[in-house]
């Protein structure tokens, strides 16, 4: 382990020896001629909380989907339980995975939260949760099921296993997507802004259940825009500005000593 | 009126369904894989589909039918005798079959294509960040999310391969417009046969109508009901 990657891990954490589950270095993304993420480098230890904030535009989202190739990042280095994402170049120059297989076994392990729940609709709930490890996993559908109750009694969505996601409001959706990315057993969890597409009296129902899995030492790395929630349940805490981390450290001194006149600027804009 | 002729309209319409499931099912079959092609094929694949799509829809489909079964079954023919085999006789049924099937193919491509596009992308994304493999991805995802998009398209496909049957009169084979056009000829009862093949042909899209609508709720199961949102 480098020097510069031992200084990313919080002092005084109790996870600071823990493996690494996610390791991010230089990452360049381009969109055309629009460069996103300019060499952002991120590391999550398990039971490790990562937060990204930043503006709009900041590349945070982008950051979070290059981790498991939704986006394809133009170069750089990702690790995932250790294992190195091979990537190659495309008869038109753009970066992709080089190896389908490898890609769908690391993917399969993370469990994604995405913005708008994208669960899917033509499956009812139990059907949602158990569609990964049945037909991705190959775990047994009647195991598959008594645990996918489980999870779906752990969000509160256990009378509403056989409703359509449709007729569900947006925090009962999300809440049965975590209860879907948590099936998979993931290594780690990642959450894409899961509150910025929820009515604000649904955002607390949904922010207890990441809560509670913080508490309980799942790994994740977190997208958001809620301040309160990031210092709350976050052990390390990433602040994006414009393609580059322009600070990061434990919450208490993010939030409450931050260093960068641009973070100062960003916590009173959203404060 | 001879008892037989009312039995040899039936065998005519059996003809006819038979032609049109057929050639409804290679359509679908074409259909997808052209969809899935035109839509994350390469260029090669992309450039090739258009093709097929656009002379086949641009042709009348009498001509194609003409086309494809006389010179479709001489050039298998030729082939046959270029590799020392003996000509064969190309059955109707499986020629019907394959020349509907390769139009329906064609307009089932851009009704499918339409209707994927119309899944809301974020469910494909989930599909691919749970790591399901293209094949997987189809079959659990992308073609169930597409069919309640691609129903009222395929239901016009089906009831236009159920008519389309009738032009397979003029390679002589043997179905419902044939068969009344020899009963009508022989005891020249014209009005009377045609009305008979026109209520055959009006019940069988009655029939198609009801599975049709059961079908489409089905495929339906996860949405609102539109009347709600009026």
């Amino acid at each position: 382990m480098s020097a510069v990657e031992a200084a990313a891990v919080p002092a005084g954490q109790a996870q600071s020896g823990a493996a690494e589950a996610i390791h991010v270095e230089n990452l360049h993304k381009k969109f055309g001629q629009l460069h996103v993420l300019k060499g952002v480098s991120l590391s999550a230890r398990d039971g490790e909380v990562i937060a990204i904030i930043g503006g709009s535009g900041s590349g945070k989202s982008t950051l979070l989907r290059c981790i498991n190739c939704l986006e394809n990042p133009t170069s750089g280095i990702i690790r995932v339980n250790g294992e190195e994402i091979k990537l190659k170049a495309d008869s038109h120059g753009h970066t992709v995975p080089a190896d389908r297989k490898q890609i769908e076994r690391i993917r399969s392990r993370l469990g994604m939260v995405f913005q708008n729940f994208n669960l899917w609709s033509h499956m009812t709930l139990i059907e949602n949760v158990i569609e990964v490890p049945v037909h991705v996993l190959g775990v047994k559908r009647d195991e598959a099921i008594a645990q996918a109750e489980k999870l779906l009694a752990r969000v509160g969505l256990a009378e509403k296993r056989d409703v359509y996601p449709a007729f569900l409001s947006g925090g009962q959706q999300q809440r049965a997507a975590i209860a879907r990315a948590l099936a998979i057993n993931p290594r780690v969890m990642l959450f894409d802004e899961p509150t910025s597409a929820l009515d604000p009296e649904l955002v607390g129902e949904v922010l207890k259940v990441i809560g509670d899995l913080a508490r309980e030492g799942r790994t994740m790395v977190l997208v958001t825009h809620e301040m309160k929630f990031a210092r709350e349940v976050a052990t390390h805490v990433v602040y994006l500005y414009n393609g580059l981390v322009e600070e990061e450290g434990p919450p208490e001194q993010l939030f409450g000593a931050p260093k960068s006149e641009r973070l100062k600027q960003f916590l009173r804009n959203v404060g | 009126m001879p008892p037989g002729w009312g039995g040899t309209l039936l065998v005519g319409l059996l003809h006819s369904i038979e032609i049109a499931i057929g050639a409804t099912c290679l359509g679908l079959l074409i259909g997808t894989g052209g969809a899935w092609g035109k839509l994350y094929g390469g260029p090669v694949t992309r450039d090739l589909l258009a093709v097929y799509t656009t002379v086949v829809r641009a042709v009348p489909e009498l001509v194609l039918i003409l086309l494809l079964y006389y010179a479709g079954t001489d050039l298998i023919n030729q082939l046959l005798t270029a590799m020392g085999y003996q000509r064969v006789d190309i059955s109707g049924l499986a020629a019907g079959i394959f020349v509907l099937g390769v139009v329906q193919g064609a307009y089932s491509t851009e009704v499918i294509r339409g209707a994927i596009l119309s899944i809301p992308q974020g469910q494909i994304e989930a599909a691919r960040a749970y790591g399901m493999p293209p094949g997987l991805m189809l079959r659990r995802i992308t073609l169930p999310a597409m069919l309640p998009f691609a129903i009222p398209g395929l239901a016009n496909l089906w009831l236009i391969a159920t008519k389309d049957t009738a032009l397979l009169a003029v390679v002589g084979f043997f179905e419902l417009t044939l068969a009344t056009r020899q009963a009508a000829g022989v005891t020249k009862a014209y009005l009377v046969f045609y009305l008979a093949a026109g209520a055959l042909y009006l019940a069988l899209t009655l029939f198609s109508n009801v599975i049709i609508g059961r079908v489409e709720a089905w495929s339906r199961r996860g949405m609102p009901s539109i009347k709600e949102a009026r």
